[in-house]
């Protein structure tokens, strides 16, 4: 858990965004605008000093988790769990393709560095809530990081599990929520409105910070300070841009699942130089 | 004498919970019909309870069970998987956890409830899931040794449980360990096979006791998934006849695991004596709802002899 000065992990970000676009052009399939949206908040965990891990023991027992429950952000974690050194980058370019350990959407029996499964929406945080809840039987050191979409806020599972989160005092569960407004067909607007989402997991019963997610400075400051709050589960609502770095997918609900051509990809890179 | 599955299941849980701290046991809101009460009073701090929410219990499970514990998640069969199935399928099956899935008052037997109660499904939705364990007691005993085979397992079981008071077995071999993939043979015959599972058996039982024939073998095969092959493969090529008894859909129940084996094995005549394709009903007592199917013991007796008048 290596923690870097801001221009370096400025750099690590400029270089994850990079990774994650060449792996679903090679791949021709993925999710670019939430990989791209979420990319500070991963660079923040893992080179920020926020996780606790040792990529060289993934299963080492006093490791923070984190659960990625919108697995279609994978290109980004694939990125810097290679970064982090879980696997060599080299394997990037296998991504999505048969018989390879980077599944298109997380598999954790498949690679090394991921907790669980998910790919269907809603299911991890109500898993972050088991890993929690164990954390608690065991008096365990290790926290929970869980990873959601906006997407995540639609299915029901989710609000069950921030029920019970709270009813448990589940003080060492953080949920980051990347929103970035955009889900498959639209806006959250138009699709499924979120409303004041810091205030509905506050009355839930959690304590609820909102930040700029792509300020990796202000996210580490903000998660340092509201995981020192006992007695209640914690929920950092990040403001995100979805396609954050290339100028064409920022906003752009097409560019949710679609692999950009050649040209594109060209284009994309050279703005992230 | 009759004893229910679900409270050999309670007893053995409790039991389990003394001798493995590991043990956890989450709960949506059924604790004392599951008979999970035992364990909660004995180990609070390893039952959780997560309300009305059967996506979230398997979500939950998950979680813990990826942390190293041994859970036990339960509800009604009619609930989860039902409701739940595309969790148990990403955040369980897909991911390896340790979860013992207990799917309580399933089939017809739950005659009081209705159709929203009677799961007559869930053993077609646990098969189709690469790599899950399905087990379904017969009585009192086998709920107790099953449950301990489950919590010794790595890795994910459904357990189906029946509701109402039962008679216990006492024929078969009841000292022969009971492992994954295992049947056990109740009584040997040479002119009919019958594969039947859970407490539906002892319909099965009455029945050739009914028309005293003798020519029956009856295979408890409690373990559906993975089946009992060579014993069921074995008894077909002796018989040449088989029948299969279930309180189930006659769809992608044991029924159809076993005609799926033989069709690719051995195909022979089969007949599946089941849950016809429709949804149950309400009724004052279980036995009266079985016999609306011929699934009590008048009806199946009736099916063995047709079988048997057939050469």
């Amino acid at each position: 858990m290596p923690i870097k000065a801001p221009t370096e992990l400025e750099k690590i970000a400029r270089q994850v965004r990079k990774d994650a676009i060449t792996m679903i052009y090679e791949a021709g399939s993925g999710h670019p605008g939430g990989s791209l949206s979420s990319t500070d908040i991963l660079v923040a965990l893992y080179f920020g000093g926020v996780l606790r891990y040792d990529p060289k023991k993934p299963n080492w027992p006093d490791r923070d988790r984190f659960v990625l429950s919108a697995g279609h952000y994978c290109p980004a974690l694939y990125a810097v769990l290679a970064k982090a050194g879980y696997f060599p980058k080299d394997d990037l370019s296998t991504y999505a393709a048969l018989g390879s350990a980077l599944q298109a959407h997380p598999h954790n029996l498949s690679l090394p560095g991921i907790e669980t499964s998910s790919g269907a929406l809603g299911q991890g945080l109500s898993q972050a809530v088991g890993m929690a809840l164990a954390g608690k039987m065991d008096n365990a050191s290790w926290q929970v990081f869980c990873l959601l979409s906006d997407g995540d806020q639609d299915e029901g599972q989710t609000w069950e599990a921030v029920m019970l989160a709270a009813k448990y005092k589940l003080d060492n569960l953080i949920a980051i929520i990347d929103k970035n407004g955009i889900q498959i067909d639209g806006t959250t607007d138009q699709i499924m409105p979120l409303g004041d989402l810091a205030a509905k997991y506050r009355s839930f019963g959690w304590e609820a910070v909102e930040v700029d997610g792509h300020d990796t400075g202000g996210l580490i400051r903000e998660i340092g300070g509201i995981r020192e709050i006992r007695g209640k589960p914690k929920a950092v609502i990040a403001r995100t841009i979805f396609g954050k770095g290339v100028s064409f997918m920022e906003r752009n609900y097409a560019w949710h699942s679609k692999a950009p051509n050649k040209e594109e990809l060209e284009k994309a890179l050279e703005e992230m130089k | 004498m009759t004893k229910a599955v679900r409270d050999g299941f309670g007893e053995a849980l409790a039991e389990l919970g003394a001798r493995n701290k590991d043990i956890v046991v989450v709960d949506a809101d059924l604790k004392d019909s599951i008979r999970l009460s035992a364990f909660a009073e004995k180990f609070p701090e390893r039952f959780i309870e997560v309300g009305v929410a059967e996506q979230n219990l398997a979500g939950v499970a998950a979680g813990l069970a990826l942390s190293g514990k041994t859970v036990f998640l339960a509800s009604y069969a009619a609930f989860s998987p039902a409701i739940n199935w595309n969790t148990i399928r990403i955040s369980i099956c897909y991911s390896g956890a340790n979860v013992k899935i207990v799917g309580a008052h399933a089939g017809l037997m739950t005659a009081e409830y209705g159709a929203s109660h009677e799961g007559t499904e869930d053993i077609a939705l646990m098969r189709v899931l690469p790599g899950m364990v399905i087990l379904v007691p017969a009585d009192f005993d086998r709920a107790k040794a099953l449950t301990e085979l489950a919590a010794g397992y790595k890795g994910p079981v459904y357990l189906r449980l029946a509701r109402p008071e039962t008679p216990l077995i006492k024929c078969g071999m009841q000292n022969v360990q009971c492992k994954i993939g295992g049947s056990e043979v109740l009584q040997e015959g040479q002119e009919l096979t019958i594969v039947s599972c859970g407490p539906i058996i002892t319909e099965v039982i009455k029945a050739i006791s009914l028309i005293g024939q003798i020519g029956v073998e009856l295979i408890n095969c409690y373990s559906v998934k993975p089946l009992d092959k060579t014993t069921i493969l074995r008894s077909a090529a002796k018989t040449g006849k088989v029948l299969t008894v279930e309180d189930h859909s006659v769809i992608g129940g044991l029924g159809g695991a076993v005609a799926e084996l033989l069709a690719k094995e051995y195909p022979l005549p089969l007949k599946i004596l089941g849950v016809p394709d429709v949804f149950g009903e309400s009724a004052r007592n279980w036995e009266e709802l079985l016999g609306k199917y011929h699934l009590d013991s008048k009806g199946i007796a009736e099916t063995i002899r047709r079988l048997l008048a057939k050469t």
